[in-house]
């Protein structure tokens, strides 16, 4: 075990954190604003995915004009699946929107089975994205270059459209109080909107990042990142956008580490360790790291 | 004033079950006995969750994870002695020698779910709400590491299969005669009643002298252990019980079962969770034959979220219909809005 296997693991991490963190952002947004744990949110990422395939080898269309496809193609699921069924559920118990939920997270799934068939598709990006690059005793793809890049600078957009941007500031203020909002004139329904189309856009994101990490991609692919990447919200604090990504950052690293440092027999208890480390900071700290105390939680 | 109705109500069902099961063995094939003794495990399912999901508010998806564990128990303890050596060759030593009739096995399955869901319970019960639910999710997701994992009794992903076929219309029935008498009784107790009280208003429960965690705890108990009892029948019917089967997919199919009767409502879930297996048979051969895998999914998954739209208390609301209880008055919480 020298330093550059754990320089390697280390990288590998900060690769899964920043896809994680993509996802995780948009849980903790919709949450934030909603009080909803939208169980559907991995899915998302499962449709960014099978629209980079058709956008890239169908379409041929080059990677930057992909991206943002995929990103309007999130936005544009997130605003539908928000318009058909969140909204009027809204006011109804929290567990109401989380069983709805649930149900539109197995009906995407199935749809996709329905019209692309179970099958896993293979998924390769152009070859200079595949390009290898050595920095010292680290081994990077270009792919995984340009995915913390991407990721970096969407998490910087996003923090600087929440805090400086009039709609950003619509969005804190209906998450601190709904009705006192709605009082000051905020469109709710624009800005709860909104919020699901920018977490949805940055979750396709990650869907497309996916792909090109594990070239391999089908409909049931968005569950576990899913899963996870709420793990991760909750970890740093679900309704706060910088806990979501330093919750993703953690979870993406110690899973790493958990998988590279401790002897093979245990990694195929990787995801018992991730969901038990969510059942201990829901009961130890249900605020999370970095999260506001809401009260409703324990 | 009490109406003698349910107990009129008890023993015709207990009639019709023992003429129907009689009847449906001696004429029907084999596709319809699987189909009946499925509906029967559902309705199991469904009213043994009602208990945790909507006399006591718990929402648990951590349903599966019970059934799994019975399931695991009764099938390890009516494993045949040849087969065992041969299946399971690292078994435990003072496992091998353990062998029970089926009867007892799905007891013991039954209780081994409900001692789990005590532990569970212990830690899990502090958190409300969807946090509940996304802690039981987690609960489920490690049973099923777990068994993928613990190859020398669960042999891992490849499951037990070889077991007895056990399992038959008669004894789903019985269990079903015996999961709705438990839940009634359970409703329209005192217990019960501080079920709906803690689901209604915890605090004010508290208030007035329920115990919040033994009464949660209590609705978890026994919604595990008829979990545990339906597990160790579902692995029978099939002769086989393997991780993948008691999956979040399930946990959503019973949940469905309960919001479409009604949580809180007996009646509801039992109706409910015969209409839901009954068309999961019919959109089988639609998707066989069509190849159109998935449409039955989509379509319970649209129901759902309609009826969650439109008519969030479901078929019967939280009470039971007035042509099962007579005149008995209902004690559901939203009566005397």
């Amino acid at each position: 075990m020298d330093f550059g296997y754990i320089a390697q693991q280390l990288a590998n991490g900060l690769i899964l954190g920043s896809m994680y963190a993509l996802v995780a952002i948009g849980f903790s947004m919709i949450y934030g604003i909603v009080r909803l744990i939208n169980f559907a949110h991995g899915d998302i990422v499962m449709i960014g995915a099978f629209t980079t395939l058709v956008l890239m080898e169908t379409a041929g269309l080059p990677f930057p004009l992909v991206a943002f496809f995929v990103l309007l193609t999130g936005c544009g699921m997130g605003i539908l699946i928000e318009r058909i069924s969140f909204r009027p559920m809204r006011g109804a118990p929290q567990v109401t929107g989380f069983i709805a939920s649930l149900g539109i997270s197995i009906m995407l799934q199935n749809l996709g089975i329905l019209t692309l068939s179970a099958q896993p598709r293979n998924f390769s990006f152009p070859s200079y994205m595949q390009r290898i690059l050595n920095l010292g005793p680290v081994s990077f793809r270009v792919v995984d270059v340009v995915i913390i890049l991407t990721a970096f600078f969407l998490m910087v957009a996003l923090i600087f459209l929440v805090q400086k941007t009039k709609l950003g500031i619509a969005m804190r203020a209906t998450a601190e109080n709904i009705d006192v909002a709605r009082l000051m004139g905020i469109d709710i329904n624009k800005t709860i909107m909104a919020t699901f189309a920018i977490g949805s856009g940055l979750a396709a994101i990650a869907g497309l990042m996916w792909g090109g990490k594990f070239g391999q991609i089908d409909p049931l692919m968005g569950y576990v990142p899913g899963l996870k990447s709420f793990v991760a919200a909750v970890i740093g604090g679900v309704g706060s956008i910088p806990g979501a990504i330093l919750g993703a950052f953690i979870l993406g690293l110690s899973e790493v580490l958990f998988v590279g440092l401790l002897p093979p027999i245990y990694s195929s208890y990787r995801d018992a360790f991730v969901f038990g480390v969510l059942i201990i900071i829901l009961i130890a700290m249900p605020n999370g790291l970095l999260g506001k105390d809401i009260g409703d939680k324990a | 004033m009490e109406s003698n109705r349910p107990r009129y109500c008890l023993g015709l069902l207990i009639m019709f079950m023992v003429v129907f099961s009689l009847g449906i063995e001696r004429t029907a094939n084999d596709y319809i006995l699987a189909i009946v003794s499925f509906t029967g495990i559902n309705i199991i399912l469904a009213v043994s969750l009602n208990v945790t999901n909507g006399f006591a508010g718990l929402f648990s998806l951590g349903h599966p994870a019970f059934m799994a564990i019975g399931g695991y128990t009764t099938a390890l303890l009516t494993f045949s002695m040849e087969k065992k050596p041969l299946f399971l060759p690292d078994l435990p030593q003072w496992l091998i020698p353990v062998h029970l009739p089926f009867f007892p096995a799905l007891l013991v399955g039954g209780c081994f779910a409900a001692l789990v869901a005590q532990i569970v319970g212990i830690s899990v019960l502090r958190l409300k709400g969807h946090y509940l639910a996304v802690a039981t999710m987690g609960f489920l997701i490690i049973v099923q590491v777990l068994l993928n994992n613990a190859n020398s009794i669960t042999r891992g992903p490849l499951g037990l299969n070889g077991l007895e076929e056990f399992t038959n219309v008669s004894w789903v029935a019985g269990w079903v005669v015996v999961t709705i008498y438990t839940c009634w009784k359970i409703k329209f107790s005192s217990l019960g009643r501080s079920m709906l009280a803690v689901k209604e208003d915890s605090m004010a429960a508290n208030s007035l002298g329920v115990d919040l965690f033994y009464t949660r705890n209590f609705a978890l108990t026994v919604g595990a252990f008829f979990a545990g009892v339906a597990g160790g029948l579902w692995g029978h019917l099939i002769t086989a019980v393997t991780p993948g089967s008691f999956s979040l997919i399930m946990s959503f199919n019973i949940i469905v079962m309960v919001v479409v009767g009604g949580t809180g409502s007996i009646t509801g879930s039992v109706t409910a969770a015969i209409i839901f297996t009954l068309a999961i048979e019919c959109f089988r051969p639609l998707e066989e034959n069509f190849g159109i895998y998935g449409v039955g999914e989509i379509v319970i998954s649209l129901v759902l979220i309609l009826i969650l739209i439109f008519k969030p208390s479901g078929m019967f609301g939280t009470g039971e219909p007035k042509f099962v209880t007579g005149k008995y008055k209902q004690l559901s919480p939203t009566n005397g809005k």
